[in-house]
């Protein structure tokens, strides 16, 4: 019971931080363009950033 | 006269008027990007330009960002620069393409993100009480579970609560009104269970019903939204605008900044920008997008020509007489609304499905709270089971059932250059029972040829006399002549005559090439035929016939309909004999010619049957939207593709059987799929009923239905590949 106190919320902040990192990704356009992500993973060009703003 | 000729299909490839335009940098529609190695060929390139911060191509949208000032000559460079290897690109209309940003999709998406993040942690929580958990720590595992639950559902599944409302509020029921009674109950209930320390809570069953249910809604309006941006960019290509001449030459206007007696301009090929009246000369102008006939329109000084037409001879200028409201497009626009508000009537599946499933397990949630309660004379008792009925039979599934099925359809079409614009377009063509096609442009080519074979000598003179026109039979006449090799021959003193023809002088003998009565009066008439005639220098006459020739693709698109069983109907506004010829050499089995735009519309309303109507005119508008599905190409006017329901991108006539047995095959995947969500209530509700149900099997139970529907609606995928 009483680990359960400490236990509840480090799973409850690991997965706020997860839903945070969801958030960023969302404002920063990352789910704009699924079909273009998942072909660029087999460029040999160095991508380093997030999709632009379109 | 100084002419500005541009090429007409593409007026925004020009760089801006006005330099107060936010930089944005500029945007480009690249159609032809499919892989990674062309995204990688297509960012190396421009991004080595200079003045070119970055370019980052969207694959999905097929659209290049650069980020770079916004200027005329840096368009124009990177046009070039992707046309050197090998890429076509347009540059697009900023304002008509920021009109349509997708907020509803992000917004869905955050609250999928929320709903998952909360079902995840809730049903961890869960695990522990299915596990045995009992006493304080059952007590306290609900509480946080609460915590969680109630600030999400009043976020996330607010769209399911406003939908519901809207419907109610019309004395309606759809299939939100279940979901959010299912979902609203479920949490009142837990949480009541909570407070009086009950043994079971269904916060989880909440939580994952809205979860899987705005999946389903994010996938509905992801299909949408993306045939929606792409009608958007179709729209940003053709952005009208006119030229009007001032101190300085010609200068390029909005057509919505014009007003009324402004004189504008008219280049050489070049489309007309809006309605109004000829200055000057006699000019010729090609009707067809109105009218569907392929003859070229000679308009009198002072005639009316309407927005749209394109202009075949020198460049002219006339009066703007209509604007805005007053002009013939938007005349056609009403008509189209008019039509369309027949077609508002049509129930979806999904609709259909609801209209059984909500009456029943209402009744049959409230039949088992009052049977229940008389056998039990416990009401908390009757009460769980009740709306543990509501909760086990949730339509989930069916939530999922239509979604999941249009995504997989409408993505398999999008590669193929179908654009599914409408979102029950898909169950009315799978209805279809006779497919009609229009004939200018949409089964023919839209570019007359020559059908007689003149002789060397006469095909060498009359294009020399064609070499710099930009009329459809000159154009006909140059490509004959570099087909068959022949040089024009050289011709001096080429002058046009408007709506008559043009004359000059070949080794000092005057020759003349255009309409029959002006060449050779005493030449007999082709009786529905487009023929025109040149004087040779020897004073003898030889005579040219031009027709409108069949797209490739079209015989066998008629064949591979017929191989489905839908008779072909051809019905156009150009010549009755010239209509019938082309469909009984196509193997059509009706056609009609001479009808006008409303004649259609009542023919196609006369027929026996839900019709397919394929037309890309403007006089095809109304028929469009009358009809129980359409479809236009990519090229037809804006307004004729507002009113389809699907959009060929690629302007191929063999994709429509295709589409067709796509439509079929999603009709009988979404029944499927229906009979999966009837064949698991059919099991669950019995149990629920007797009071067996419990959150652990709710909660299995849904998702197995869920994942049952969502992979049944894959194969449709699969089927792609195969």
């Amino acid at each position: 019971m009483s680990q359960l106190v400490i236990l509840i919320p480090i799973s409850l902040l690991l997965g706020l931080m997860g839903l945070l990192a969801f958030f960023w990704a969302l404002r920063s356009n990352q789910f704009d363009d699924a079909m273009g992500n998942s072909r660029r993973i087999l460029s040999d060009d160095h991508d380093d950033r997030p999709a632009g703003r379109d | 006269m100084a002419e500005i000729t541009l090429p007409a299909a593409c007026p925004a490839c020009v760089g801006h008027v006005t330099a107060d335009v936010p930089d944005t940098g500029i945007r480009f529609s690249v159609p032809s990007v499919h892989c990674v190695a062309c995204i990688s060929k297509v960012e190396r390139a421009v991004s080595a330009l200079p003045g070119v911060k970055s370019a980052r191509v969207n694959l999905s949208l097929k659209r290049l960002h650069v980020d770079a000032r916004s200027s005329a000559e840096m368009e124009q460079r990177i046009i070039a620069t992707l046309a050197d290897i090998g890429f076509d690109a347009f540059a697009l209309d900023d304002e008509a393409l920021l009109a349509v940003r997708d907020d509803v999709g992000r917004s869905l998406l955050a609250k999928l993100g929320v709903a998952g993040f909360a079902m995840m942690n809730v049903m961890l929580l869960s695990v522990a009480v299915w596990a045995g958990a009992d006493g304080t720590t059952r007590d306290l595992l609900h509480w946080v579970s609460a915590v969680i639950a109630l600030p999400t559902i009043a976020y996330a599944a607010t769209p399911f609560f406003t939908k519901a409302l809207r419907a109610l509020r019309k004395a309606r029921l759809n299939m939100d009104v279940p979901i959010s009674l299912a979902i609203l109950l479920a949490t009142g209930l837990s949480l009541f269970e909570t407070m009086m320390q009950g043994e079971e809570a269904y916060f989880d069953a909440a939580l994952s019903l809205t979860f899987f249910l705005l999946a389903g809604r994010y996938l509905d309006h992801r299909t949408r939204s993306m045939a929606r941006s792409a009608a958007a960019e179709l729209a940003a290509l053709d952005m009208p605008y006119a030229f009007v001449r001032g101190a300085a030459g010609l200068t390029r206007v909005r057509t919505s900044d014009l007003s009324k007696d402004t004189v504008v301009t008219v280049p050489q090929g070049g489309k007309v920008p809006v309605d109004g009246q000829t200055l000057g000369d006699v000019v010729e102008v090609d009707n067809a997008f109105l009218t569907g006939e392929t003859r070229p329109l000679v308009i009198h000084p002072g005639g009316r020509v309407y927005a749209g037409a394109v202009n075949l001879g020198g460049a002219f200028e006339m009066k703007v007489t209509n604007l805005g409201q007053d002009t013939l497009l938007s005349r056609i626009r009403d008509l189209v609304a008019l039509a369309e508000g027949a077609r508002t009537r049509y129930t979806s599946l999904a609709d259909k499905a609801a209209q059984i499933y909500a009456p029943s397990v209402h009744l049959l949630a409230l039949a088992a709270f009052v049977v229940w309660l008389w056998i039990s004379g416990d009401w908390r008792h009757a009460l769980n089971i009740a709306i543990s009925v509501l909760i086990i039979t949730c339509p989930c599934a069916l939530g999922l059932a239509v979604p999941a099925v249009m995504t997989a359809a409408a993505g398999r079409l999008y590669r193929k250059g179908v654009l599914v614009k409408s979102a029950t377009g898909l169950e009315r063509l799978a209805e279809t029972r006779e497919v009609v096609f229009d004939k200018t442009g949409t089964l023919t080519t839209g570019d007359p040829k020559v059908v007689n074979s003149p002789s060397d000598e006469a095909l060498a003179i009359a294009a020399g006399l064609s070499a710099l026109s930009e009329h459809p039979y000159a154009k006909a006449i140059t490509r004959l002549a570099s087909a068959r090799s022949i040089t024009a021959a050289p011709v001096t003193d080429v002058t046009t005559h408007p709506g008559l023809g043009t004359s000059g002088t070949v080794e000092g003998h005057p020759v003349r090439f255009g309409r029959q009565d002006w060449v050779d009066p005493d030449a007999p008439q082709h009786a529905g035929q487009a023929a025109s005639s040149l004087s040779l220098p020897s004073g003898a006459h030889e005579v040219f016939l031009f027709e409108d020739t069949a797209r490739n693709e079209a015989k066998p698109t008629i064949a591979a309909l017929h191989d489905l069983g839908l008779p072909v109907a051809v019905l156009s506004g150009d010549d009755p004999q010239i209509t019938d010829r082309l469909s009984a050499d196509l193997g059509a089995d009706f056609a009609m010619g001479g009808l006008h735009p409303d004649q259609k519309l009542d023919k196609i309303k006369s027929l026996q049957g839900p019709v397919l109507m394929v037309g890309d005119g403007l006089n095809d508008a109304a028929a469009l939207a009358g009809a129980h599905v359409s479809m236009s190409p990519g090229s037809a006017m804006d307004a004729t593709r507002l009113a389809a329901d699907f959009v060929l991108m690629n302007n191929r006539l063999d994709v429509i059987p295709q589409t067709i047995r796509v439509a079929k095959s999603a009709r009988a995947r979404i029944l499927e799929n229906f009979a999966i969500a009837a064949g698991y209530n059919a099991i669950a509700i019995p149990i629920a009923l007797l009071g067996y149900a419990s959150p652990l099997l709710a909660a299995l139970a849904m998702s197995l239905s869920s994942i049952c529907v969502s992979l049944n609606a894959a194969r449709l995928l699969r089927e792609a590949k195969s």
